[in-house]
């Protein structure tokens, strides 16, 4: 299982806090990214933007990352915080 | 150590805070502080309230990054860092850093440093309350 997390304007969109994916060979974070736009289309265009950073296990991932069964992914929009 | 990087819902007072940094030594003879507040105004709207979100976990992590490279990268004694979330009314307290050194251009290089990094890689979200509803804040200056 991958659990997804959706913080403060991502959040609102998806209309929800978490999804969870039964994820259980590795996969690209790409292809994680793939199925959230398609669960979640309102998020397609913030997700596709490079202001949108991803982590996984709460440290920033590259596009390049895989993603296996536990991990927790953050799709974290713009900070703003200070 | 967990003392001195925080995030916290409830206000902080910065006597306390400026004693717990200046407790690590005797040689501390200079303390700058950047104090963030809630201001009513943000591009033109009128604002009556903020509110602030943050990754737990990661958000913690990154407060306690800053202040390890703080303190690699300056010549500084000790740093500490204090957010809060959760609703904030205007003219509250958002975030105190505090940094202590020997002397001033130090504290003031690494109190600089810390807050516009602590902007840039620390998950941490506002929204604020206009006439118009509560909205994200999706760039910080």
């Amino acid at each position: 299982m991958v659990t997804v997390r959706f913080f403060a304007m991502l959040k609102g969109l998806a209309k929800t806090e978490i999804k969870e994916y039964d994820i259980k060979a590795p996969v690209k974070l790409d292809e994680l990214k793939s199925l959230v736009k398609r669960d979640f289309p309102a998020l397609e265009g913030l997700l596709e933007s490079r202001s949108v950073l991803v982590s996984i296990n709460q440290e920033f991932a590259g596009k390049d990352a895989v993603v296996k069964d536990g991990d927790e992914v953050g799709f974290l929009p713009p900070f703003s915080g200070g | 150590m967990s003392d001195l990087v925080r995030i916290q819902e409830k206000d902080f007072s910065i006597d306390e805070e400026v004693r717990r940094v200046s407790a690590a030594s005797k040689g501390i003879g200079a303390v700058a502080t950047f104090l963030g507040a809630a201001r009513d105004f943000s591009k033109g709207e009128t604002i009556t309230g903020l509110s602030f979100e943050h990754y737990p976990v990661m958000a913690e992590k990154k407060l306690a990054d800053i202040r390890e490279r703080a303190l690699g990268n300056f010549n500084i004694i000790e740093m500490g860092i204090v957010h809060r979330v959760g609703k904030i009314d205007i003219g509250e307290n958002i975030v105190l850093i505090v940094a202590a050194s020997a002397h001033r251009n130090d504290a003031f290089m690494a109190c600089e440093w810390a807050i516009t990094e602590l902007k840039r890689t620390t998950p941490i979200w506002k929204s604020e309350t206009t006439s118009k509803g509560e909205v994200w804040v999706s760039e910080t200056p």
